[in-house]
């Protein structure tokens, strides 16, 4: 009993870093979201810690998105709390507004214009703003810089919506599904830029369906399907948990488990189709 | 992972709101005192926005075109085609099967704003009912007699009876008792191209104001631009008004290209203030303006705002008198046609430029114009759906 008491104190290190500093970048309480037919999230509980890289993982249609969306303030939730950097959008938006990075999975920025002129607009909105140029350095597209969006390849329109996430001087970054459609170069170049914004003492939390890419990257990840949250630890912690002889004959086995095979035995192998 | 850079101390104390402690690097407290001023106007979110507009219509060549191009060709069309020639040629057939007829054609042909045909029955009947003549001359058997053949609701077909049937009585020696003489006129002013002029302004000013900002609000919402940008501090004023303000830009530019052709190649009169035009122009730029916000405020595809756009333009392409005048309307529908505002912008223009009138002189128009603008504005701001 002595021993499981001491045990308390000497858990991982990012389980110390929130009982010492009790500052979380996100909270989120009960969160509930219908659609018409469908409810998205169903009473979700999430602790994404400052200075973390946290990964909110689930089969297509689990809430992500619509959880994502919640917290950045694009979408009112049903009923639940919800805290970013100790803030509230109903009383607080336009304080959170300066403080957020947001890029959206689906967003097409005007082609007309150029790499150049999109950051300058977008950074003309913040009120302390990154450099235009240093930004587009840290998104490699240097060489991009005057031509237009609508001339840019798939993982350039990605890099440079990151870098409209960025120009705002963010304190917490939102990246829904960065690096979906990227070739393996443009996905390692994003990775880089992630692992560097966190480098600076800030938190990102992004969805991913790369279980290799959430293992890389993410301190902690949470796995949630319809709508509720079925898994959360770092990832080693949830492949530890993971018997591989138990895991079901088609599965390749291995030493030790996989990511990808606690996110299949969790969410199961049926089809997901939005 | 592959960042070389070592993780920096963790600060402890709180940032500027002193609200929640997390933590700020070195670098970007000094940014924190970067001042706002250091941007400077370029740099403002309301010029960027303009900018934006500025460059998103300047690289849309089919933008670009219908706006400036566009009328310039049609005024030029229009005004070539509806140019003073003279009175019309009327077109009369005369039938030949009877015998008096080389008496009738001869008499005819002295009149030199009548062109005879001569044509058998059977091709006599088919001239007629293809309109290619708008009356028939058919000499019959009993001597000094002739009938015409013409359809009474044509108003050519009854100007030509009358004048056939002069040629036809002078020719057989009928004399005028009274000695007539004519003197012509030409009034710049009351021609075609004057009337179109100030109708095409109107037309266009509506035109640009809700193609410009319906089509761009709408295009930015489905492509979840709206939504991206709803994430940011951006002023959603400044939004809206940057859509303005690139409007009241362009404005300028299509009233001079499209009056100075007008005044230039066709001698269109500019007979009052000038003032008092651009005031016009811009007042009816900024109601329709609000018109196009409320187009867009609510659709989510461009397919869809298309339809909203035509169903609000169309009616006042008809009725408005861009092409012809208003009046041939019926009485009853007159005061709803007024109060439609690409009828006031229309009549406000004529009145201003055909006319000479003063301020004062269009003040309903005016009104009209300003209450469509509050209006629409305030229903769009209310209705307008930001994701």
């Amino acid at each position: 009993m002595k021993l499981a008491a001491a045990h308390c104190y000497t858990e991982t290190p990012s389980t110390m870093l929130a009982t010492e500093n009790s500052t979380l970048a996100l909270r989120v309480q009960g969160l509930r979201k219908a659609y018409k037919d469908v409810i998205a999230v169903d009473g979700l509980d999430l602790e994404v810690r400052v200075g973390e890289c946290f990964g909110l993982l689930g089969p297509n249609g689990a809430g992500k998105t619509t959880t994502i969306e919640i917290c950045e303030g694009l979408l009112p939730a049903d009923s639940g709390n919800v805290e970013v950097l100790g803030r509230r959008w109903e009383s607080d938006a336009a304080d959170l507004r300066e403080l957020l990075g947001i890029q959206l999975q689906d967003t097409q920025l005007s082609e007309k214009l150029t790499v150049d002129e999109t950051l300058t607009l977008f950074q003309s909105f913040y009120r302390n703003p990154r450099d235009v140029g240093e930004v587009i350095d840290v998104v490699e597209l240097g060489e991009k810089r005057s031509s237009r969006v609508g001339t840019l390849s798939g993982g350039q329109k990605q890099r440079l919506a990151v870098a409209c996430a960025l120009v705002g001087n963010p304190q917490l970054l939102f990246l829904d599904e960065p690096t979906t459609g990227l070739d393996p170069q443009s996905r390692r170049q994003m990775w880089d830029l992630i692992a560097q914004f966190q480098a600076e003492g800030r938190t990102i939390v992004l969805t991913t369906h790369y279980m290799e890419e959430a293992e890389r990257l993410c301190d902690r990840v949470a796995i949630v399907d319809h709508g509720h949250l079925i898994a959360l630890g770092s990832p080693q912690e949830l492949m530890d948990s993971i018997d591989v002889s138990n895991l079901p004959p088609p599965e390749p086995r291995k030493t030790s488990a996989t990511l990808e095979d606690v996110f299949v035995s969790l969410t199961g192998r049926t089809l997901r189709d939005e | 992972m592959s960042d070389p850079q070592p993780l920096p101390a963790k600060p402890a104390e709180s940032p500027k709101s002193g609200r929640v402690p997390f933590p700020l690097t070195d670098e970007q407290r000094a940014r924190e005192h970067l001042p706002l001023k250091r941007r400077g106007f370029r740099n403002s979110s309301m010029v960027q926005l303009t900018l934006v507009r500025f460059r998103e219509f300047i690289r849309e060549p089919e933008a670009v075109f219908w706006t400036f191009i566009f009328p310039i060709l049609l005024a030029a069309g229009l005004g070539i085609a509806f140019r003073q020639r003279g009175p019309d040629k009327v077109q009369v057939g005369a039938v030949t099967s009877a015998p008096g007829s080389a008496v009738v054609i001869q008499s005819l042909k002295k009149d030199s704003t009548l062109v005879i045909t001569a044509y058998d029955d059977s091709a006599a009947a088919r001239a007629l009912r293809t309109g290619k003549v708008a009356l028939l001359v058919v000499p019959t058997a009993v001597k000094d007699s002739v009938t015409y053949v013409y359809d009474r609701g044509r108003s050519d077909a009854v100007n030509a009876r009358v004048m056939v049937d002069r040629a036809v009585q002078t020719g057989a020696g009928r004399t005028d008792p009274v000695r007539t003489t004519d003197s012509y006129v030409t009034e710049a002013g009351s021609r075609y191209i004057d009337f179109l002029v100030p109708g095409l302004l109107g037309m266009n000013l509506m035109g640009s104001s809700i193609w410009g900002l319906g089509f761009a609000i709408v295009t930015a919402r489905s492509k979840k631009l709206l939504k991206r940008l709803m994430a940011t501090p951006m002023s959603r004023a400044q939004y809206l008004m940057s859509f303005l303000a690139s409007r009241l830009v362009f404005l300028v530019l299509e009233v001079i290209t499209l009056l100075g052709f007008g005044h230039l190649a066709f001698g269109v009169p500019l007979r009052g203030s000038l003032v008092t035009l651009m005031l016009v122009c811009v007042l009816g730029a900024i109601s329709f303006g609000g018109l196009g916000l409320l187009t867009a405020s609510r659709a989510k595809t461009t397919e869809a705002v298309s339809g909203i756009m035509n169903f609000i333009m169309l009616p006042m392409w008809i009725f408005s008198g861009v092409f012809f005048s208003s009046a041939n309307f019926p009485r009853v529908v007159q005061p709803f046609i007024r109060l439609l505002p690409l009828t006031a912008v229309n009549d406000a223009l004529r009145a201003n430029m055909l006319e000479g009138a003063s301020f004062a002189g269009i003040t309903p128009q005016l009104l009209v114009i300003v209450v469509w603008g509050i209006v629409s504005f305030f229903a769009a701001l209310k209705l307008f759906r930001w994701r």
